[in-house]
């Protein structure tokens, strides 16, 4: 036992070590994305880690773990999971024999998601026990215990944290790593692993006859547990219990909701005994709907009554709004509060000699009166350049581009999708618009890594991600052999070759794409890549502001004369762009 | 009486906020105490407005109720500015005599701020204003402006200075130990000097 100053996400990878783990796998994802990159570099257990191409292959690749008897963690962001949903869904029926818990990460305010979907829906259509984390110390102490309840239930057991769990830290009392390894085994067992009808119907009723001993059991955990004490009560889930424990009075009841299935007998034996029934949880209305379900009597206040709000994430203030709207007293009260009006907005931006900028600018040159559907990345704040059009999901900058272009829209169509994205889901949608003949410019941005999420490595990046060197892999090829025949690859630093090569695309019919390579600015620094720094010769500059379209975070003004900062990557394209001349590397005169 | 000791650290991405709640919250285990912080990661790190919640004692959630937050810690006079109202009237801000224009300025044509203004629409606070830049060049490296913010504040903080000192060696990288730790102290020697004026 020792006491460590950690991140919730440090804090789950270290209890899976501590749980004798042996294959984990996963796709990065904000707030989940730390899991795999801790358990990775770690050196305390060597087991089996990867990054997986797409959230579904991860799954499939840890439940087959699962399957040979190892102990397996998969991990995810939430709407990694409807990508995973597929198998998610049957891996209920089959089960699993070695321990299998699968993390996805629940974001509330979508600090950095397209939604605020709820995992917990996820667990109850797919019959899974869910483990919904309070703080940063249960989220350690329920992973550590999981992998034994889904092999006590043979069941995946579905780790749900949220952005405030993952990215919280505190003092968190560690175990030590286990020592124990598996040898993985295959045991044939059709009846158990193809899903043919015959099957399938068998293992859909043991699958509901698991049901009332996982609830009980659930509650045996303590992972669901209450305490009466007066005529009112609050029910609660996940972090949004740290908020009501801060702000309610002891002579309350409080139930805290841990895991799902909660066990109807119980929850109508705490509802029952009170008046009135507040119930306070982040994102869909689970828990809420579950008391509503068993109450004969009591009044119940929460998202339905307008009582708790539906959307965002919630805060110690938020939740003594609520108790005060259930006219409950709460301990403390907070004051009115709000930021200075008229604060300049700071909202992040690419970086200064990010790749994207350029290619972006080039291509918002060229095509004047182009749709740009855009895709998940750091390029998605292209947003700001006017190069963003359209974002909805995981590789569907291709297919909403041929969308768009086969609906019979005249405007030219010309999308943007990272490396990553286009290895994750976006061959399919190429492969699908070279088929069905749409007319439209893919541009690859390929900055050799998965940058947004922390810089993790992919198929192309050339390195595993335990360090190990793999096989190269060609865009160009793939593009290529998806029947594309028109592929450039460009470098967007040299923006005179960009823009010639964006007009040549302009000129042609069918499925053309770009490649548009450079590595990530941050990753290129860290590996000891250093361009010279540019500067404005503030006698030539004429405060055009040609510069200023480029939205450099390197590039100031003083007046309308630019200044460019210490910022500066050196990619050098505002040299290119200033008509000037006003601008050249530093020293050179 | 509020049962935790708030800090509020904020800045721009790549500022060393989540660095700088490392050493509080490494300070907190060194003398056997709770804490509870959070971050921002992901997206918000590019570039952008970023804030660290630390809690010393805490055992609820991470996150702090604008308007009671015991000290504000800004890397930047204009992210000072943003999250002023975290603090209740007349509140504790020592903050970093340093000013990034967002880009959004120039793109959006909005009007430049100056640090004379801002300084004036902070001035009902009790702040300290320091000269990071300077302190963490004089302690060996400009990197260190983080650890010289900490420094200055930490003579507001309820954690002992021989335990911050010493959590900033076990946070920062090797080899940046010594010019860290100088900065701390010089951080701490102004920040000393800047409550007396006030």
């Amino acid at each position: 036992m020792a006491v460590r100053y950690l991140l919730g996400n440090e804090g789950i990878a270290h209890a899976c070590l501590e749980a004798n783990i042996d294959f984990a796998s996963g796709y990065p994802g904000t707030p989940s994305s730390e899991v795999i990159d801790v358990l990775r570099v770690q050196k305390e257990r060597p087991f089996t880690v990867e990054w997986s191409t797409n959230e579904k292959v991860a799954f499939e690749n840890a439940l087959a773990a699962a399957w040979c008897g190892l102990r397996a963690l998969c991990t995810m962001k939430h709407v990694g999971l409807n990508v995973a949903a597929d198998p998610l869904m049957t891996s209920a029926y089959t089960g699993v024999t070695g321990g299998f818990v699968l993390l996805s990460a629940d974001d509330p305010f979508a600090h950095s998601s397209q939604n605020e979907q709820d995992t917990r829906r996820y667990a109850h259509f797919a019959r899974l026990p869910c483990l919904d984390p309070a703080s940063v110390q249960e989220a350690h102490d329920m992973i550590r215990d999981a992998f034994a309840l889904s092999e006590e239930f043979g069941l995946p057991v579905i780790f749900r944290p949220t952005t405030r769990i993952c990215h919280s830290k505190g003092d968190v009392s560690i175990g030590e790593v286990g020592t124990e390894h598996r040898t993985a085994a295959f045991h044939r067992d059709p009846k158990q692993y193809v899903v043919i009808p015959a099957h399938t119907r068998v293992l859909h009723q043991r699958l509901n006859e698991k049901q009332p001993a996982l609830k009980k059991r659930l509650v045996e955990l303590g992972y669901n547990r209450h305490t009466v004490r007066g005529a009112t009560a609050v029910v609660t889930s996940g972090v949004a219990a740290a908020y009501v424990q801060e702000v309610l009075g002891g002579d309350v009841s409080l139930a805290v909701i841990g895991a799902y299935p909660i066990d109807e007998e119980w929850l109508r034996r705490f509802v029952d005994r009170h008046e009135k029934v507040l119930v306070v949880e982040e994102l869909a209305p689970v828990v809420e709907e579950a008391v509503r379900q068993v109450a004969t009597k009591t009044e119940v206040l929460g998202k339905m009554t307008g009582t708790v709000p539906y959307e965002g994430e919630f805060t110690p203030a938020t939740v003594a709004d609520a108790v005060k709207k259930a006219g409950i007293t709460p301990t403390t009260t907070f004051p009115e509060a709000s930021p200075v009006p008229g604060v300049p907005p700071r909202p992040p931006i690419l970086c200064a000699g990010c790749m994207h900028r350029p290619t972006f600018y080039a291509m918002r040159k060229v095509f004047r009166d182009g749709i740009f559907p855009s895709d998940i990345g750091c390029y998605t704040l292209g947003l700001q350049l006017g190069a963003v059009d359209t974002t909805i999901c995981m590789g569907a900058s291709i297919t909403v581009g041929s969308g768009i272009a086969r609906a019979g829209e005249e405007h030219p169509v010309v999308c943007t999708i990272g490396d990553s994205t286009f290895l994750h889901t976006g061959i399919p949608g190429l492969l699908n618009a070279v088929y069905n003949g749409a007319d439209m410019v893919v541009v690859i941005l390929d900055n050799r890594i998965t940058a947004m999420t922390g810089h993790q490595p992919n198929p192309n990046t050339g390195v595993t991600a335990m360090g190990v060197e793999s096989t190269p892999i060609s865009l160009e090829a793939i593009c290529r052999s998806c029947g594309v025949s028109w592929v450039e690859t460009i470098d967007p630093y040299d923006l005179p070759v960009l823009l010639d090569t964006f007009r040549r695309a302009k000129e042609r019919k069918g499925v053309r794409v770009v490649i548009s390579k450079q590595p990530c600015v941050i990753t290129a620094r860290r590996s000891g890549i250093r361009r010279k720094a540019y500067a404005v010769d503030p006698e030539a500059c004429r405060g055009c502001g040609a510069c200023r379209s480029f939205g450099c975070p390197a590039i100031a003004f003083s007046g309308k004369i630019a200044t460019i900062t210490e910022l500066c990557a050196g990619c050098g394209v505002c040299a290119d762009i200033c008509p000037s001349g006003a601008i050249g590397a530093e020293g050179r005169q | 009486m509020k049962p935790s000791f708030d800090i509020l650290i904020v800045g721009i991405g790549g500022q060393g906020t989540v660095l700088a709640s490392n050493v509080l919250g490494e300070a907190c285990i060194i003398e056997n105490r709770t804490v509870r912080s959070a971050e921002t990661h992901g997206m918000a790190q590019r570039g952008g407005s970023v804030e660290s919640h630390v809690r010393i004692d805490g055992r609820f959630g991470s996150l702090i109720v604008p308007g009671t937050a015991d000290l504000l810690i800004a890397f930047d006079l204009l992210e000072a500015l943003r999250y002023r109202h975290y603090l209740p009237a007349g509140g504790r801000l020592v903050v970093n005599r340093h000013l990034v224009v967002p880009t959004s300025v120039y793109q959006q044509e909005l009007a430049v701020p100056d640090e004379e203004s801002i300084l004036a629409a902070l001035s009902d606070l009790e702040v300290t204003c320091i000269d990071a830049a300077r302190l963490a060049e004089e302690a060996g490296s400009i990197l260190s402006q983080n650890i010289v913010m900490l420094g200055a504040a930490s003579g507001d903080i309820p954690l002992q200075p021989g335990s911050l000192e010493e959590a900033v060696r076990r946070c920062v990288p090797k080899k940046t130990v010594e010019v860290n730790a100088r900065a701390f102290r010089l951080g701490r020697e102004e920040g000393m000097l800047g409550r007396g004026a006030a």
